[in-house]
């Protein structure tokens, strides 16, 4: 069951559960945020659309700044920008930002430590037909191994546009990755949110918890139509929604771990180095019990419906079940 | 106000003792960068103690002109002059790339908030600066010139794509008060510039990008202060000053050799450097006469 407190979608699991994209709610949040504060900026390579930044540049022409197809550019006038006190959220597809530009965000924004604010949309295989060179699967990775970065992926389009407005209050460098396809609405605005704690989402009704699921992105959804399905054939399953995985809230991972006593994660990513590998370095050193991964093992994407997409490549309902099954025999 | 001649003789003596100061920390070092620090040491001398507008006592002064040392390892000459200008004591110059040191082997922004930005990855210090200058014309607005901003680049970092991204950016958004300057040496780590990856015709390359472009003598303070008062005067479009140099300039025996670009001199060769540096102190012929 939900968890009252956590206040989720209450239309969560019917047949027509609201669809929206995580990035419309960056876009939101932007805007939001830069109402909020003059010091929001924002900079775009070409794709105001595609990253929702568009609402930003209209609202406000004279801090919006278009450098063209250059991410690379992108990353560093924005740590320019962060040096003279400003905040900017710099936007574009996540396999050029941060794909493109890592260095640039190593040397010019974590080195710096400047509070740019990376937002990479267009994220896993479910970007869909537009194929394997547009569907980033390591971003996590290459962000989560910088000193002074803070890593969000947003289960939904309110979740990002929390993190969106929570992190342009942070003086730090920040990564979010948004999806494009339409996903469903898991929270509403009164769930709550804060940058580096995870939130539970589903616990068993029973209080027994046989298995805990930690996941991240629009997965999360998946996760809890899993737990819920499992609940009903008797295996108490607890969710554990990790939007931000760096820092990590390993309180909230351990204490999970010790209670379930086998982990399954779920993320639309590289197995290697991903989100899945983060949970791993906090247990192997906390309390090591057994994982089983749900993510990309090792492979490109390719161009088709994201439906089908995460079906073949290991990320469906079928997938995670498989995974909770294998791990509790694991125990 | 055009400079005089007292003046030059002046900088013309500091120049001088920022080149044996270079040539001191390097020594003490063991590694590190001899040709463009000594190649520089006009540029950057008459910078910080004729052009810029900075108060060491509060570097992060918020109406300071901004200085972005793009070529970061460049830096025994930043440094150097920075001490000259009172930064740092002098004392600190012999930590250079020691454990624990303000002064890293490349700037460290961390270690040394009085540079503008940790530099070293070479082609991001324009993109930088260009950054800056938008996010003080936000503040400012578009005619408001309440400081400059200044980039020091390599030529050889100009064959790094991300350069003529900013280089660009900054012709698009006509950022009269960003004055990039190039340290034209023609050398780079690993031969010359024309035969590594040709970029002359230079000048047009940056003309096309709507810059507007001079190309001076980077030892000569009369054309310097020309050129920097000329690009100053330019609202409607970024400036680039070409400033051509010496590889190792001031030490015969390393100048115009590219293989002095990353190596430091020995125990020897510093002491006749020191030695040759120590004799045109006292006479001095101005390259401008």
């Amino acid at each position: 069951m939900i968890p009252d407190s956590k206040k989720l979608n209450p239309k969560i699991f019917d047949n027509d559960v609201e669809r929206i994209s995580v990035r419309v709610g960056f876009g939101q949040g932007l805007l939001a945020a830069g109402e909020l504060d003059e010091k929001v900026v924002g900079l775009c390579a070409d794709l105001t659309n595609s990253t929702q930044m568009n609402l930003f540049a209209k609202k406000f022409p004279n801090r919006f700044i278009e450098v063209g197809v250059a991410e690379q550019n992108l990353a560093s006038v924005a740590s320019g920008v962060a040096a003279m006190g400003k905040i900017p959220f710099i936007a574009s597809y996540a396999m050029f930002n941060p794909g493109r530009n890592w260095e640039q965000i190593r040397t010019t924004i974590c080195f710096n430590n400047v509070p740019v604010k990376i937002i990479g949309s267009h994220v896993g295989v479910s970007v869909g037909q537009d194929g394997g060179t547009h569907q980033a699967l390591e971003d996590i990775a290459m962000m989560r191994v910088l000193p002074n970065m803070v890593v969000i992926s947003p289960c939904d389009s309110l979740e990002a546009k929390k993190a969106t407005m929570a992190c342009a209050k942070t003086n730090i460098p920040t990564y979010i990755r948004l999806a494009r396809e339409n996903t469903p609405i898991i929270t509403t605005e009164e769930t709550p949110f804060e940058i580096g704690k995870a939130q539970v989402f589903f616990e068993p009704s029973s209080g027994k918890v046989d298995v805990g699921i930690i996941a991240t992105g629009t997965l999360v959804y998946k996760a809890l139509v899993v737990a819920k399905k499992l609940e009903a054939e008797g295996m108490g399953v607890k969710v554990l929604n990790l939007s931000t995985i760096k820092p990590i809230d390993a309180d909230a991972i351990i204490s999970l771990s010790k209670e379930a006593g086998a982990i399954v994660t779920v993320e639309e990513h590289q197995i290697q180095g991903g989100m899945g590998s983060a949970v791993c370095e906090v247990l192997t050193m906390n309390n090591p019990v057994p994982v089983e991964f749900v993510g990309v093992n090792n492979q490109f994407g390719q161009s088709g419906k994201p439906e089908e997409l995460l079906e073949f490549y290991g990320m469906g309902e079928s997938h995670i079940i498989e995974a909770v099954k294998k791990v509790v025999k694991r125990k | 106000m055009s400079i005089d001649d007292k003046k030059i003789k002046e900088l013309e003596i500091k120049a001088n003792l920022i080149r044996e100061s270079v040539i001191e920390m390097l020594l003490e070092a063991g590694s590190g960068h001899t040709a463009g620090p000594l190649g520089m040491a006009d540029v950057f001398t008459y910078l910080y103690f004729h052009a810029l507008k900075y108060d060491p006592k509060n570097p992060l002064w918020s109406d300071r002109d901004r200085l972005v040392v793009s070529n970061g390892h460049i830096c025994p000459v930043l440094y150097a002059s920075m001490a000259a200008a009172g930064y740092f004591p002098y004392s600190e110059l012999l930590t250079l790339r020691k454990f624990g040191s303000i002064l890293q082997g490349h700037p460290q922004r961390e270690k040394l908030p009085a540079v503008e930005t940790s530099s070293g990855p070479l082609g991001s210090g324009l993109s930088q600066t260009v950054g800056m200058a938008l996010a003080s014309r936000i503040d400012n607005g578009k005619n408001t010139f309440k400081n400059f901003f200044y980039c020091i680049m390599s030529d050889g970092e100009l064959d790094e794509g991300q350069s003529w991204e900013a280089i660009m950016l900054a012709g698009k958004e006509k950022i009269g008060n960003l004055i990039a300057i190039v340290d034209r040496n023609y050398i780079q780590i690993g031969g010359s510039t024309e035969d590594v990856m040709p970029l002359s015709p230079l000048s047009q390359k940056w003309e096309s990008f709507n810059w507007h472009v001079q190309e001076i003598d980077g030892h000569n303070f009369e054309a310097l202060d020309i050129a920097f008062g000329r690009a100053k005067a330019e609202f409607e479009k970024p400036s680039v000053i070409i400033a051509h140099t010496i590889p190792g300039k001031g030490v015969a025996e390393f100048e115009r050799n590219f293989e002095w670009h990353g190596k430091p001199p020995s125990k020897e060769e510093a002491k006749r450097a020191l030695t040759e540096l120590r004799t045109l102190g006292g006479k001095i012929i101005s390259e401008h006469q």
